[in-house]
């Protein structure tokens, strides 16, 4: 045993030795230890570095509040975790632990500068001084912030580890596993609800468990031998589960909750192989027993922050239960009985203990207790500073004004290794406002407690306001009996001795000789702010606490202000004269403590990420390898390159071979929606701009679809298969959202039309083959078919059978070219597709991918929805007037196409752009001005598509232009970071204005 | 997360639907008769009640069927459920 490894205790294994190291260096401890308790066993302290101030900073607490014993979990670079709290992670054979935020090292820290150099650092600093000069933010500012802030550091490689989601649901969770969530988990068990007890330590029963004070008494035992039975009854019932190393990080509306479970965390390196990790569970639980407990307030004061101040209930947790003194010399400095039963702990075990109260005496049980047994204690008194860099030598102590508000007398000095501290204690509310709840606040002892308007749910314990054992067994049965309708419980008769409190007293900023600005009186650990800090924020004028929260970063580390936040508001309300209650307070978001990303995305990772959609040809493509883009969920083949072809060379080659011999593309992806009906020409003719009751069965229309503000929303050729029956096509990318906005409009505005729509894009393949050899091709296909113009003409649709399969062939063209799609149910894509590249061979038909076809198109000036458009674009700017008629008496977004300011002549409209140097090719979203020089420049519009075309052997480009239907042959300029491009606004349609080719 | 009580298919969770807005604005029937500001009013103004509010939700990753919902927005109680074409309950 180590010096102050100073008893045996039921939780830690004194026979099972655990080496673990910090900072690169060898320890030992034991198992049942946590990393903390481990380190305080051997005398260790200090274990990082300050955020702001890089001061020397110690463990301060035992659980999920501890703001500075933050480490770097692990060295591989793929294991390695930040942000790890000491207090919370269970040692293991092999880990590796080092602190953070110090450099060059711990003990030696260069940012520790920044103390000396405080004064200069107040709150808003970083908002008040970087501002200026603007060329100190590349070099200067930047650089030396990067260095100096940050907590840790990542992983650099993938993590290795396995995560798992989990559904689960339940009548009742308790969460939290201290006395009153153990009572109340068994009255819920007992009375025949599928219970579910989570608990984030790996033992159950909260501070309880390690209470064998006498003034403590249950059913005439100790409290803590009293639970440990309650506990392994409550292990006999069958529908109760306990998950253990579990901790609640959201509780969202509706009772429903996300807990994490750590499953290999606490295991040896060596054995944690390829177990999960962490399973987040997602319960829906009916009732919800909110049992979360209370933390502990620390006490401000000068340099409150030096390592060897802990607060005082987890000194008497290391010591009861892990069997580590903090310290061998230790102070007390409480304004509260709670903090005796620490001192009472440390004397029993012969260690030395001085209390200092600010209170002016107690009458309590357990003071009187502390006083029989002659423990030194200075009444109506306050500690103004404590003295020792790395650890906390000796504390210096004055009396207390009449009204606490000044100190009089003389400075007392005592020595100390320890100095255990208690401000009272704060209830977890976490949980309750999470879900929506609101709070009161208690005057008596300054405390925000629930106030419950939720039936399905119930704080008891310690985290709804009863801090006194008889209070906690007694409320907690009663209010669980209400909440559960239960008549009798076991707890009913219990016999229970504990200890009143009488007097209360708490000053939130204790005062001090030396004035405020020469303080050091830390509020918020982690994220280095003080007392001070708060003031200045007031002074300047802030006066929300969610403000002031901001300015000073008080209650914005990864703590969330657990310790901080009620410090701030006492002091915010004293400073400025209001109640507490009355200011409320901030906001608790989840998660209650930090989770990984590991249990977020669970299983959702690598391939499993997003559904991949895959055309029935996908497998051909692999084989003659294409490239692929993604498109919304699905790949689509890009290009084709073949030997070393790179993407513009084998466009240049795939976009000539289209418009010279045959070109194919795998239109598979295309949306399909089968519209059927007898008002399916009605309806067609109310979400399209155009007209379509005149279109002739066996015929193909292009539709525009605009939204209800007028803009345009997607576009397609739909068939007409049948008097009712019609098969819509919709871009790849807008499929699923046009059949929603479909389907909206028939079930919401027009019920009474008779249509039904189905999406049927899954169930067809489309091969497309252009070219002027393309018909050709068809008529080897199928060589029974008719494809003369006459009777196959364009815009119209044939069936016609392939070895007994069924085809629908479409002569639609979306390249401007003689043009075929041939639809095919999608069992038998491939063998249509592989048919078709054999039929064309003699042709030299070539596949070509997406990067072609926009090419295709773009020399055509057919639009892109999504590329051409981005939501602001109207069919008249984009000169498709053509398509909106002017005879139908509504359609979706007719009424806002005269809206004022949709018939603004400046609005940006679709132009043509061609470079003065034909071989310049224009970056796609280039920004677009009329002159040079002008500041500020003014941006007129932007380049939407742009390409160089081998057909027309130069660059060309599309572009949206303030005004720019009338600025055709006028000069503008694109400009970029090297040079600026000069440009003339053209005709959109670059190739074919005449459409020939459709019919070549 | 709420639990959703749809019309068709019963309670079901609230991942596998999509809220569509502010419930009971009615497409005008003729819209060619109205002004700039009339038409602005039903294409833009939409209410954002700290409180009742009746709302239009599909069960997308369901039946697909759009139903109307009475939610209290400030704690998310939902008070009805019904059809569409249905009256509105009086909250
Ligand atoms: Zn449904």
């Amino acid at each position: 045993m180590t010096k102050y490894r100073i008893s045996k205790t039921k939780f830690v294994d004194q026979t099972k030795t655990v080496s673990f190291t910090f900072d690169g260096k060898l320890y030992h401890g034991y198992e049942g230890d946590t990393l903390a308790s481990a380190l305080l066993s051997n005398g260790i302290h200090l274990v990082g570095r300050s955020f702001k101030y890089h001061r020397p900073r110690g463990i301060m607490s035992c659980g999920s509040e501890e703001p500075n014993a933050i480490c770097q979990i692990n060295d591989n670079t793929n294991l390695t975790e930040p942000n790890v709290r000491a207090t919370e992670i269970e040692l293991y054979e092999g880990l590796k632990a080092s602190s953070q935020n110090c450099w060059p090292s711990l003990n030696f820290d260069v940012g520790g500068i920044n103390n000396f150099i405080s004064p200069f650092i107040p709150a808003g600093f970083y908002y008040k001084t970087f501002m200026w000069p603007k060329s100190f933010w590349k070099k200067v500012y930047e650089p030396l912030i990067r260095m100096s802030a940050g907590l840790g550091k990542s992983p650099t490689v993938p993590d290795p580890d396995i995560y798992d989601h989990k559904h689960e649901h339940c009548d009742v969770l308790v969460i939290g596993g201290g006395i009153s969530g153990i009572i109340s988990a068994k009255i819920a068990a007992k009375n025949n609800l599928k219970t579910i007890l989570i608990d984030d330590k790996n033992v159950l029963g909260g501070s309880t468990i390690y209470q064998n004070n006498k003034n403590f008494l249950i059913d005439n035992k100790k409290s803590s031998e009293w639970l440990l039975n309650e506990i392994s009854e409550l292990e006999k019932i069958d529908n109760l589960t306990i998950k253990t190393r579990t901790s609640l990080a959201a509780y969202h509306s509706y009772n429903y909750l996300l807990a994490k479970e750590n499953i290999s965390d606490h295991l040896p390196l060596n054995k944690k192989n390829d177990s999960i990790r962490q399973r987040l569970w997602k319960i829906r639980s009916n009732k919800v027993i909110v049992a979360t407990g209370a933390i502990e307030r620390p006490l401000v004061f000068n340099n409150n922050d030096r390592p060897g101040i802990i607060l005082a209930n987890s000194v008497k947790k290391y010591l009861d239960f892990y069997g580590v003194s903090s310290g061998l010399k230790n102070i007390i400095f409480t304004n509260n009985d709670s903090a005796y039963e620490t001192a009472l702990s440390l004397f029993e075990k012969g260690i030395s203990v001085k209390i200092i109260d600010i209170r002016k005496k107690s009458t309590s049980n357990i003071v009187k207790n502390a006083e029989e047994l002659g423990i030194q204690i200075f009444w109506n008194s306050t500690v103004v500073n404590t003295i020792g860099y790395r650890k906390v030598n000796s504390v210096e102590i004055m009396d207390l004004s009449e009204d606490g508000s000044n100190v009089t007398g003389n400075i007392k000095k005592i020595e100390c290794d320890c100095l255990a501290i208690s401000g009272g204690w704060t209830p977890m509310v976490h949980m309750h406002t999470q879900s929506g709840g609101k709070l009161d606040f208690r005057e008596i002892d300054q405390v925000f407690v629930p106030n419950e308007k939720n039936e399905n749910q119930i704080n008891v314990g310690s985290c709804n306001g009863d801090f006194e054992l008889e209070e906690i067994i007694k409320n907690t049965n009663n209010k669980i009996k209400k909440f559960l309708n239960v008549n009798e419980t076991d707890f009913d008769k219990l016999s229970v001795l504990g200890s009143k409190e009488f007097e209360k007293k708490n000053i939130w900023l204790l005062p001090n000789t030396i004035s405020e600005g020469k303080t050091k009186s830390f509020i918020d650990f982690q994220n280095d702010s003080t007392a001070k800090d708060i003031k200045l924020a007031l002074r300047e004028g802030f006066k929300s606490i969610e403000h002031v929260k901001r300015y000073t970063t008080t209650g914005m580390a990864t703590d969330q202000g657990k310790l901080s936040n009620m410090h701030a508001l006492g002091i915010i309300a004293d400073t400025a004269g209001v109640k507490m209650g009355a200011l409320g307070t901030t906001t608790f978001r989840p998660p209650f403590t930090p989770l990984t990303f590991g249990a977020l995305v669970g299983r959702n990772v690598g391939k499993f990420f997003e559904v991949i959609r895959k055309t029935p040809i996908h497998e051909w493509h692999i084989k003659h390898n294409a490239k692929f883009e993604n498109v919304g969920q699905w790949k689509r083949a890009w290009y084709y390159p073949l030997n070393d072809e790179n993407l513009h060379e084998a466009v240049q080659r795939e976009s000539k071979a289209a418009r010279d011999s045959a070109g194919i593309l795998d239109a598979s992806t295309l949306g399909k929606i089968d519209i059927q009906g007898t008002d399916a020409s009605e309806f067609l003719n109310r979400v399209y701009t155009n007209a379509w009751s005149k279109l002739g069965i066996g015929k193909c229309r292009y539709g525009l679809m605009l939204n209800e503000d007028g803009m345009v929303y997607d576009d397609g050729v739909t068939t007409r298969l049948g008097e009712n029956h019609y098969l819509m096509t919709t871009t790849t990318g807008g499929a699923a959202n046009v059949l929603s906005k479909l389907e909206d409009y028939l079930q919401t505005e027009w019920p009474e039309l008779d249509v039904y729509l189905t999406s049927v894009t899954d169930h067809y393949s489309t091969a497309s083959i252009c070219g002027p050899n393309s018909k050709k091709i068809l008529k080897k296909l199928f060589p029974d078919k008719d494809f003369s113009d006459e009777a196959f003409p364009h815009m119209s649709y044939q069936s016609a059978k392939i070895d007994n399969a069924e085809c629908r062939i479409m002569r639609i063209s979306f390249t401007g070219e003689l043009s075929y799609e041939i639809n095919i149910e999608s069992k038998y894509g491939k063998s249509l597709w592989e048919s078709c590249i054999i039929a064309g061979e003699e042709y030299k038909i070539t596949p070509y991918g997406t990067e072609t076809m926009h090419l295709l198109r773009a020399e055509k000036g057919f639009i892109i929805v999504g590329q051409d458009t981005d939501g602001t674009m109207t069919p008249i700017d984009l000169q498709m007037d053509w398509i909106v008629s002017k005879k139908k008496y509504d359609f979706i977004g007719k009424r806002s196409l005269y809206r004022s300011d949709t018939i603004r002549e400046d609005r940006k409209q679709l132009v043509g752009l061609l470079t003065d140097n034909p071989n310049e090719i224009l970056e796609e979203g280039a920004q677009i001005v009329s002159e040079l020089g002008k500041k500020p420049v003014e941006m007129i519009g932007h380049v939407t598509s742009s390409y160089f075309s081998p057909n027309l052997n130069k660059s060309i480009a599309l572009a949206v232009v303030k005004g720019g239907k009338k600025m055709k042959g006028q000069k503008l300029f694109v400009p970029m970071e090297s040079k600026n491009i000069n440009v003339t606004v053209s005709d959109f349609i670059f190739l074919d204005k005449e459409n020939k080719r459709i019919n070549a | 997360m709420f639990i959703i009580n749809c019309p068709y298919c019963g309670e079901r969770d609230q991942s596998e639907f999509s809220c569509g807005g502010e419930a009971h604005i009615v497409r005008p029937k003729q819209p060619t008769e109205l002004s700039d500001d009339e038409w602005a009013e039903y294409l833009f103004m939409r209410k954002n009640i700290k409180g009742v509010q009746f709302e239009r939700w599909n069960h997308a990753h369901g039946c697909r069927k759009w139903f109307n919902m009475v939610r209290d927005t400030s704690n998310d109680k939902i008070h009805a459920v019904y059809k569409m074409g249905e009256k509105p309950p009086v909250i």
